[in-house]
């Protein structure tokens, strides 16, 4: 059945690579190429749902109150740090309650979501090596997820975050629309980076340690719980360019976007406009080029 | 295809071959294994700039060679730490190799899926998402969910698939997952031990199940430390013994030099 001798005297003895090009057998455990990858990934939709989803009920399903401690969380952390910079330290810059602490839970929420990715990331294929040694899929599919699961978790918050807004007067309009692509955004952003970071945290499982410390400097430096600019500004007494700076780095970039399209007041008015580009630009960048320097070390997931 | 020191070489017969492990090497790459674990000795190791010294490596395949062919039911055998397992992780391409190649024909999959599901779901739940972590799809799962379910025997004895994992007995664990590992159809199945799970009952069916996924896979590979198991199934064994291949010949052959070597 196999047409492999119809060459006139096929030699004896064969090398084992001659033998597999031969018989047209593939090298096993070789990278895809990029649109392989892409369409193998794309096969795999249903489990990466389906993977986020069970972790995301898996999570609190030991705890007597459930599921709602998704909302509980970021709700106490929101409250912490109310509590030390808004009521403490004098970190609110001018904002009074019905404005600052909107402000602040949606800058947590928002935040949070980006975190918890990067955190979940690091740990994607150092902590699921089970899986990656065990089936075939597309490695990708694990930060996927993860990210994924984070979006879940962030909806919960956001009914939650609907709620705060409008009991402190900021009515529903059109601008709250723009939640919906901002958080396209940032998830794209998010996923991408959580693949660099997988990609880093299976060969150096260190980071998982180091990490939430970066991220605790990023979080200050991002303005989660206090205005960017009042506090580089008139409390630091910077040059306005630091304040530029930091507001233009992605974890600032979507919670201002959302603070912008939720909360009527002064802040809003101090979001510079090229914000929805930084936004666009730092999805498109952190995604793409996330998924591809993932995809490059795709075969050497699982070692070691 | 220039190989200087071993000319690895085979006469092509005709036959269609399906996995060629060819001069395979696999090495792991440990941390934290090597030294001592104390502080003082990792500062010790840090001022002395040994940064490999908590990196330990194991050879664990060393210079493997064969060619599997369409149809044969391959068993695997040698002492614990031989090399096996990671042999037949190698070969589905979950490992990556070191040195040399492994050609296959198809996807092979190791028959498992115990790391794709968890215990805080309900079995229902992970049936489903076992299914779909073995790569089928959900209209394949919708079919075959009650024959999965059936098989495992786990609602013999009341509605436990709609009870979390945790909750199962390790027998009733290991039959579903045995289940759900079985469902899905193989070029090339690799089965690592699976044969001891359950009941003697589970144990009939699923040896018969095994039989059958022969039939239609092109390619079984038999992973046991049972000599039974494996001269029930396999027509041809691989003996390994510390990553590297010892015998490779027909089934009564191999395992008789075997049985000799180890003392049964």
């Amino acid at each position: 059945m196999s047409e492999t001798t119809h060459d006139s005297a096929p030699p004896r003895d064969v090398p084992l690579a001659e033998l597999a090009a031969r018989h047209g057998l593939s090298v096993s455990g070789a990278r895809p190429s990029l649109p392989q990858y892409v369409r193998q990934l794309w096969g795999r939709r249903h489990f990466i749902v389906a993977f986020s989803q069970a972790k995301l009920t898996a999570q609190y399903s030991q705890a007597k109150l459930g599921q709602l401690w998704q909302v509980f969380t970021p709700l106490l952390n929101a409250l912490v740090y109310f509590l030390i910079f808004g009521v403490l330290l004098g970190g609110r810059g001018g904002m009074d309650n019905s404005e600052y602490i909107p402000f602040l839970v949606t800058g947590v929420f928002v935040f949070t979501f980006t975190q918890a990715s990067v955190l979940a990331g690091v740990k994607s294929i150092s902590g699921n090596l089970g899986l990656v040694r065990a089936l075939h899929f597309p490695r990708a599919s694990l930060p996927i997820s993860f990210s994924l699961q984070q979006l879940q978790q962030l909806l919960f918050s956001m009914a939650i975050l609907v709620v705060i807004v409008v009991s402190f007067g900021h009515m529903p309009s059109f601008a709250w629309l723009l939640v919906v692509p901002v958080l396209a955004l940032q998830f794209v952003f998010n996923a991408g980076l959580a693949m660099v970071m997988a990609r880093w945290g299976s060969s150096t499982p260190d980071l998982a340690q180091l990490m939430p410390f970066i991220l605790r400097t990023w979080m200050y430096a991002s303005g989660v719980m206090f205005p960017l600019r009042h506090m580089v500004e008139t409390r630091a007494n910077w040059p306005s360019w630091v304040a530029d700076v930091l507001s233009a780095n992605p974890a600032a970039v979507y919670m201002d976007l959302v603070r912008y399209a939720l909360i009527d007041g002064d802040y809003r008015d101090t979001i510079p406009a090229a914000t929805g580009l930084y936004a666009l630009g730092w999805a498109l960048v952190v995604g793409i080029g996330g998924f591809l320097y993932f995809w490059k070390a795709e075969e050497r997931y699982g070692r070691g | 295809m220039a190989e200087p020191n071993t000319p690895a070489v085979v006469v092509d017969d005709g036959r269609t071959p399906t996995v060629i492990a060819d001069d395979l090497h696999i090495v792991y790459r440990v941390h934290g294994g090597g030294g001592r674990g104390t502080a003082t000795a990792a500062l010790r190791r840090m001022i002395r700039r040994q940064p490999s010294g908590r990196v330990r490596e194991v050879h664990a395949v060393r210079g493997v060679s064969f060619v599997a062919y369409h149809g044969e039911a391959i068993g695997l055998i040698g002492t614990n730490g031989s090399g096996k397992s990671t042999l037949l992780r190698a070969i589905a391409g979950l490992l990556p190799a070191e040195r040399g190649r492994v050609y296959t024909d198809g996807q092979p999959s190791l028959l498992g899926v115990n790391a794709a599901l968890m215990n805080d779901l309900t079995g229902e739940r992970n049936v489903i998402l076992g299914g779909l972590a073995m790569g089928m799809t959900r209209e394949q799962i919708k079919q075959r969910y009650q024959s999965i379910v059936d098989f495992s025997g786990i609602n013999e004895k009341g509605d436990f698939i709609s009870l979390p994992m945790r909750t199962y007995s390790s027998g009733m664990g290991a039959r579903l997952r045995f289940s759900i590992a079985v469902a899905k159809d193989h070029d090339v199945l690799m089965i690592d031990e699976a044969l001891a799970t359950g009941d003697k009952k589970f144990q009939k069916r699923s040896e018969a199940r095994i039989r059958e996924l022969r039939s239609e896979a092109g390619t079984v590979f038999l992973v046991s430390h049972n000599n039974k198991s494996i001269r029930d199934t396999c027509d041809r064994v691989l003996w390994l013994e510390k990553g590297e291949l010892i015998m490779d010949g027909p089934t009564e052959q191999v395992l008789k030099a075997y049985e000799e070597e180890t003392g049964k």
